[in-house]
């Protein structure tokens, strides 16, 4: 294959760049703890409110610094509607949905899952900065889709 | 050396009949772009605070307004015009008519999959958005009318591949032309790629909809879903990539740098464009992490073809405008035709496509994904690919096709011109509003001008969103002008005799390992394996939950 000195060098730079970009993401999962959703169980959406831990939607402690939000979606809206937390702790928030697909994205965060009925979406955070966040769901769900949001306090 | 990509270099002209048809397709595709982007001015406006869906009659909601946008401009335009102006190229390439049956057939079927889909959309049976996330459930004649849709590009891959078959029978040892080859390739792709929305609503979301199947699992659906949709996006691509490669180069006075090499370009995306589709997925639940790393890994793989594009096309066209007399390191560039306003339009999409393939590579990129997702930076990136890429290349393209299918010459190319460069500045203006909104938190797919919340960084970005979408549309309005005077005002006679295909510096290699290249029916075959290892382990081990009965929640 005759390839042209200049587009060597071009596609070179390019492959270069392409696996330093791959190193970055593995060097931000492997060593700074920054992870995706992954599988987190299943949750019958039509029996959400009689299943643990989703028949007592809050905030509760887990262990020294480690804290558990559990919230449940609905069109339009997210329950509990506001949720606090502390500060430099680290959340695990545990959502899902009980109708159609919903968003959770936490704003100036990358606390962002997608609500899938009948599955568990799960990920953790640790706020550094108090003040109030808003929760968005940033999918599509209805006529009502632009009211739907909730407020994280971060104390 | 130089070499043609068509059979015939003196000229072939297809049959009145299939002229016709190829034709209806392009009309097709450029009058659902009118309903598609008749709402889109909404959609900028509403995220400057403005309301503006009081003067559309009989709409119902932001929503059903935002389903026709993204069907229309995203799944009926792109389609329509792929199959005419794919199915031309094949036909020219070959110096052979297609089969006028199979012609005639995946235009009926595109048509009445539209006026289903059409129907369901505008009574308010369908406000569910183009990606269609069950357990939200339209009236069944949407999701059979998109189906159709599908058939007929399928039927179309048909009556290209019968014609490949049968010139390679009478033609034995010699290869096939580039044009044909980076066409049928093309389609081929979209062909493996459609399965997973065939499955996804044959198998469930029609049946489900029609009230035959109680309930469906909405990860499962959604997943079929990617596997189609983010190869859909190459779907898209491919036409455009197929006038870069075969077509720009003899606008610009250039020729194709390199036969090999575009074959190797389009064999990539055959392989690569389908087994990535888990990167849309990152922030989805039940999908282990692993599976995604592997396809955002191969999401990195299919930038390469797309750089290689980037150097191959800029060489060619380099090579135009220094035979056009550019000197110097940039001075080439002034002296491309920008003039005609075909090629000002391509030029225009190629430069915004830089910026569209760089914010997708941020969307690619598995942790990071976070901050993007869901956010107006997605629509802000693909306003810049599928929006003016594609978009913007196939207005280009239909200023000498629509002239070359009609025989009628352009109807006021000047402003034409004018035309790629007010919609090309706006797309850039709207993407900057909807990239940084994007990065500060704002919602995408969300009716803004009503919403019971916001942020600070939102405002200014939704002004110079409303500004750019509002550039936008008057470019596309100017389009649908122009394109309707040349079809009835035009001069006749003054159209083009012939496309504008190109030349290759140097012929393809008749002996050697080159000539493989063109087995097909191979590279189908690693397609299907890449598939199966980078989808496989998710469809085998998957438990499928069908928990979901139907919502109508708008």
């Amino acid at each position: 294959m005759r390839i042209h000195t200049f587009e060597k060098a071009f596609l070179g730079v390019g492959a270069v760049l392409l696996v330093l970009f791959a190193g970055a993401l593995v060097y931000a999962t492997a060593a700074m703890g920054v992870h995706l959703p992954g599988v987190a169980g299943n949750v019958d959406p039509a029996r959400v409110y009689q299943t643990p831990p989703f028949n007592t939607p809050g905030v509760r402690q887990t262990g020294p610094g480690r804290y558990e939000a559990v919230i449940v979606a609905q069109a339009f809206g997210f329950n509990p509607s506001v949720i606090r937390v502390p500060a430099n702790a680290q959340v695990t928030f545990t959502a899902t949905t009980i109708d159609v697909i919903h968003g959770f994205a936490i704003d100036r965060t990358r606390m962002n899952m997608m609500l899938i009925p009948g599955q568990v979406s799960r990920n953790a955070y640790t706020f550094r900065e108090r003040g109030e966040y808003l929760l968005v769901c940033h999918e599509y769900c209805g006529i009502g889709h632009h009211t739907m949001s909730a407020r994280v306090i971060v104390e | 050396m130089s070499a043609p990509i068509v059979a015939s270099p003196a000229g072939f002209a297809l049959p009145e009949a299939q002229r016709r048809i190829l034709r209806w397709f392009v009309y097709l595709g450029f009058g659902a772009m009118v309903a598609g982007v008749a709402h889109g001015l909404a959609q900028a406006l509403s995220y400057a605070g403005i309301n503006i869906l009081p003067v559309y009659p009989r709409l119902h909601s932001y929503y059903q307004g935002l389903t026709v946008h993204g069907v229309t401009n995203a799944l009926v335009m792109t389609f329509a015009f792929g199959n005419g102006f794919l199915m031309l190229m094949t036909a020219r390439a070959l110096a052979r008519p297609l089969n006028q049956a199979l012609v005639t057939a995946s235009f009926g079927v595109m048509a009445a999959g539209v006026a289903m889909s059409a129907w369901a959309m505008a009574t308010n049976r369908a406000s569910v958005l183009y990606t269609a996330y069950a357990p939200l459930q339209a009236h069944w004649t949407h999701y059979l009318g998109l189906a159709l849709v599908v058939v007929s590009t399928w039927i179309a891959t048909a009556a290209m591949i019968a014609a490949l078959v049968a010139w390679r029978r009478e033609n034995p040892g010699q290869r096939i032309p580039l044009l044909a080859f980076v066409s049928v390739t093309s389609w081929i792709m979209w062909w493996l790629a459609s399965a997973g929305i065939a499955v996804s609503f044959l198998g469930f979301l029609i049946p489900w909809s029609a009230g035959w199947l109680p309930r469906v699992d909405p990860l499962l659906n959604r997943t079929l879903f990617w596997f189609t949709g983010h190869a859909i996006v190459y779907a898209w691509l491919l036409p455009a990539y197929v006038s870069w490669y075969a077509l720009v180069p003899r606008q610009a006075g250039g020729k194709i740098i390199s036969d090999l090499y575009t074959r190797v370009v389009f064999i990539i995306f055959l392989l690569v464009s389908i087994p990535t589709g888990l990167h849309h997925q990152y922030t989805d639940p039940g999908i282990g992490q692993g599976l995604k790393a592997v396809h955002g890994f191969l999401t990195f793989v299919i930038f390469f073809p797309s750089l290689a594009t980037a150097f191959s096309v800029m060489a060619a066209l380099e090579m135009g405008g220094r035979a056009r007399g550019g000197r110097g390191l940039l001075g080439w560039i002034p002296r491309l035709p920008w003039g005609d306003p075909s090629l000002s339009a391509q030029l225009l999409a190629m430069l915004t496509f830089v910026l569209g393939g760089a914010t997708g590579l941020v969307n690619a990129s598995y942790t990071m994904n976070q901050v993007v997702h869901n956010t107006t930076w997605v629509p802000g990136h693909f306003h810049m690919t599928v929006g003016t890429a594609v978009a913007l290349t196939f207005m280009g393209i239909a200023y000498w096709l629509v002239p070359y299918l009609t025989g009628r010459g352009l109807w006021a190319p000047r402003l034409a011109v004018a035309q790629g460069w007010i919609y090309a500045v706006g797309v850039l203006v709207f993407a900057r509003g909807m990239i940084s909104g994007g990065l500060a938190g704002m919602p995408r797919r969300t009716f803004m001008a009503q919403a019971t919340y916001t942020q600070p960084g939102w405002k200014l970005a939704g002004a110079v969103t409303a500004v750019g979408g509002s550039l936008m549309s008057l470019g596309a309005v100017l389009f649908f002008i122009v394109l309707v005077g040349t079809v009835v005002a035009g001069k006749k006679g003054e159209g083009p005799a012939d496309i504008p295909w190109s030349e290759t510096i140097t012929a393809p290699a008749l002996a050697g390992w080159e000539p493989r290249l063109d087995r097909l029916r191979v590279w189908v075959a690693f397609a299907v394996i890449l598939i199966l290892i980078a989808y496989g382990p998710f469809f085998l081990m998957y438990h499928p939950h069908l928990v979901s009965k139907g919502y109508r929640f708008w």
